[in-house]
């Protein structure tokens, strides 16, 4: 009896709520900007910054824009049904923001070819469809050289999603960073298969730390990582975005991606016609990537970390500068020459100091 | 204390009338739960169930998503009657697209109508091969198939990722891991001009119309219904056991096999390194869904779709997580399945009595 009575409650409360609301209304004066994301907006990685870029977009331009995102897309045909359907529902322009999304992105662009689409780390440009990525192992030498100064062991557990050319350009130049300072560095690699897993990065740094690493890294997009640095006392890096408040003891930096400048740039080219295709590779000088501020370290290791972000910067370093040798001792940059985009862009070969071989 | 009580008399009418109240009580909890989340919930509703429906093409995309979901779920439902327990039909799906998919790239420069049988069959043949594998296992040494089946799925998603890291990766593709894009010859026709539905589709129906002629029409169906309700009466019968579980594998795993090629030939036209965002495990949610019967697991496919694809318009209109659909996928079945057992079986409020008192 009472159960019937209580589940009476429940209907008419149900009912009250349906009748005190009503359909809301939606303005259509706003430019629609859609994002696609590959990971959870809570992800305090790679998707966090992506979102950070997007309410920066709303920021700037205020109620001329209304911002939309889907996140947690499936790369695959999942992500080519959202793109159309942001696409068909009056959004102008698009961030797809995995490299996953490019064929998708690209079909879908067809489809719609008055709708402006960007998207993130892929090699593939259309009349509709502009694409970027940051130089992320400019920050990626600078941790190498802070590792080089820091490290006990001379030994880095290295936290590896997909052994695609971005993340080991990440691996080199880190390698490259750390002998830089200190020849002795080497680097062990364990690859997760996943960009974001928390449980498995988490285990991955474990056996890391436990075979004598005492500087961990990662290509991943969680801070489970540098958790475990911080529980097991030893040192660190944030991905992504500044992870310190989950590691105040062993974050020594963080590579930062700053998509914000570059998405309200291009959502005003966008407002104001002047928006074209384009390929940008932008990196610490543009701003698109930051350090968090180095902490943790003595200052002689935070005074070298800035001398070479200020390098980079003004043009002075670039991190793949020859000599540099792959691990089977042969050269591949003459010293003195700067690795070319072709080798940037494809890389798939480790340099002298990594272990284990790459899988292929 | 509650205790649960096996109903003398079933009534028919609510076993038919269960899940629609199921979903009527999902309904219910998702008016709370928007209203919880500040948002107005018949709008949310619409945007959640009905919306996608109102455009050509949600309509088509619903029925794409739902496709290898019904072909898997056909399948399992097979075996699950039986009580042969295939969990691993996303190994089945991913070996169909390797061995298909393979046999695309093997054939890219081929201009011939012959390339697209050739995929199909290969793709059913590699989903078959992988789910004989537990059939052997289980039916010689008696290992656990539940078990088995699994970590073939690991086996199977390990050795695509390898190929497409490796020697299957497009040579023009600055080592991503992407296969190269298929010729035409190797992709499904497209059905309907402008949108993603293609000959998948027509694969699935035709599944489900085969499947529920040999469950309901022939002497093996008869034979995997009373194998997995009244085992001991099957033996008695002289029904071949093994024999089941080979057949029932291997129809769960052609059927996935093909889902798998069905996916990569018709909706992605490349190997990648992960070709599903985990069909093979929802599918299991959808033969129970359509209570192992294959009409009921076309109508629980496109329900199941109908959560993804609502999700993502739910996020898109007006800004709902997309945590959203986890939650209502769960929600569905949690209902459905309280009362399937309600349906069944009878809560009884049982006061602690004394033993004496109660004689």
């Amino acid at each position: 009896m009472k159960l019937k009575k209580s589940f009476g409650f429940i209907v008419m409360a149900v009912a009250m709520l349906g009748l005190s609301s009503t359909l809301s209304s939606v303005s259509h004066a706003e430019t629609k900007v859609g994002f696609v994301y590959v990971g959870p907006i809570g992800d305090h990685g790679w998707t966090y910054q992506h979102d950070r870029a997007r309410l920066a977009v709303e920021k700037a331009l205020g109620n001329k824009v209304k911002t939309t995102f889907v996140e947690s897309v499936k790369e695959g045909p999942d992500s080519e049904r959202v793109i159309r359907q942001l696409a068909s529902s009056g959004h102008e322009l698009i961030f797809t923001t995995s490299f996953g999304f490019m064929n998708p992105t690209l079909k879908a662009a067809k489809k719609f070819g008055n709708v402006k689409f960007e998207h993130a780390t892929g090699y593939k440009q259309a009349k509709n469809v502009g694409t970027y990525s940051a130089r992320f192992y400019e920050g990626r030498y600078i941790a190498g050289v802070i590792a080089g100064k820091v490290s006990k062991t001379n030994k880095i557990g290295y936290v590896a999603s997909f052994p695609i050319p971005e993340v080991v350009r990440g691996i080199n130049a880190f390698m490259l960073g750390a002998r830089s300072v200190n020849p002795k560095m080497s680097i062990s690699v364990v690859w997760v298969n996943s960009w974001y897993d928390p449980g498995k990065e988490g285990d991955a740094a474990k056996a890391l730390i436990d075979q004598g690493a005492d500087i961990i890294t990662q290509h991943t997009d969680s801070p489970a990582p540098l958790q475990v640095a911080e529980n097991r006392g030893v040192k660190g890096f944030g991905q992504a975005s500044d992870m310190i408040k989950f590691a105040p003891k062993a974050q020594l930096s963080a590579i930062v991606n700053n998509w914000g400048a570059y998405y309200v740039e291009r959502t005003k080219a966008m407002m104001n016609g002047s928006w074209k295709s384009q390929d940008v590779w932008y990196g610490l000088k543009e701003g698109m990537v930051e350090m968090a501020p180095y902490t943790n370290m003595p200052s002689n290791a935070a005074a070298l970390a800035k001398k070479t972000e200020e390098a980079i910067r003004s043009g002075d370093l670039h991190p793949f500068t020859g000599p540099i040798k792959d691990q089977s001792g042969k050269l591949v940059v003459e010293a003195g020459k700067i690795a070319d985009a072709g080798m940037l862009l494809g890389m798939n070969f480790y340099v002298e100091g990594v272990q284990g071989s790459l899988p292929k | 204390m509650f205790t649960l009580e096996r109903r003398v008399e079933q009534s028919k009418s609510w076993l038919v009338f269960s899940p629609i109240m199921a979903i009527a009580l999902t309904i219910l909890s998702g008016i709370i739960i928007f209203s919880v989340l500040d948002k107005d919930p018949w709008m949310s509703l619409y945007t959640f169930f009905i919306q996608p429906l109102t455009t050509g093409f949600g309509f088509t995309e619903l029925i794409v998503k739902a496709t290898p979901l019904i072909l898997i779920g056909v399948g399992l439902s097979i075996g699950f009657k039986a009580n042969v327990w295939n969990i691993g039909a996303e190994g089945q799906f991913t070996m169909g697209a390797i061995a298909g998919g393979g046999t695309a790239l093997f054939l890219n420069t081929q201009e011939s109508f012959l390339v697209l049988p050739a995929v199909l069959l290969m793709g059913i043949f590699g989903g078959i091969v992988w789910g004989m594998i537990p059939a052997f296992l289980k039916t010689k040494f008696n290992a656990n198939e539940i078990l088995t089946s699994l970590m073939l799925s690991y086996v199977a998603l390990l050795i695509l990722s390898y190929l497409v890291h490796g020697p299957w990766r497009d040579p023009g593709g600055y080592n991503f891991p992407e296969s190269e894009i298929f010729s035409d010859f190797a992709m499904l026709p497209i059905l309907l001009e402008g949108t993603r539905l293609n000959l998948g589709t027509v694969f699935a129906l035709l599944s489900v119309l085969i499947i529920y002629i040999l469950l309901s029409r022939t002497v093996l169906g008869y034979q995997f219904k009373v194998v997995g309700l009244a085992p001991a009466a099957a033996k008695h019968a002289g029904f071949d056991r093994a024999k089941l579980i080979w057949l029932s594998m291997i129809i769960s795993g052609g059927l996935a096999g093909l889902a798998g090629i069905s996916e990569v030939s018709g909706t992605i036209g490349q190997l990648l390194p992960s070709v599903s965002p985990g069909y093979g495990f929802t599918a299991i949610i959808v033969a129970f869904l359509g209570r192992l019967n294959p009409v009921g697991v076309l109508f629980a496919g496109l329900i199941m779709a109908l959560t993804y694809i609502g999700g993502e318009n739910a996020q898109i209109e007006i800004g709902l997580p997309a945590a959203v659909t986890g939650l209502f996928q769960g929600i569905i079945l949690f209902y459905l399945l309280a009362c399937d057992v309600l349906a069944r079986y009878r809560l009884r409020y049982k006061p602690f009595l004394k033993a004496r008192d109660r004689e």
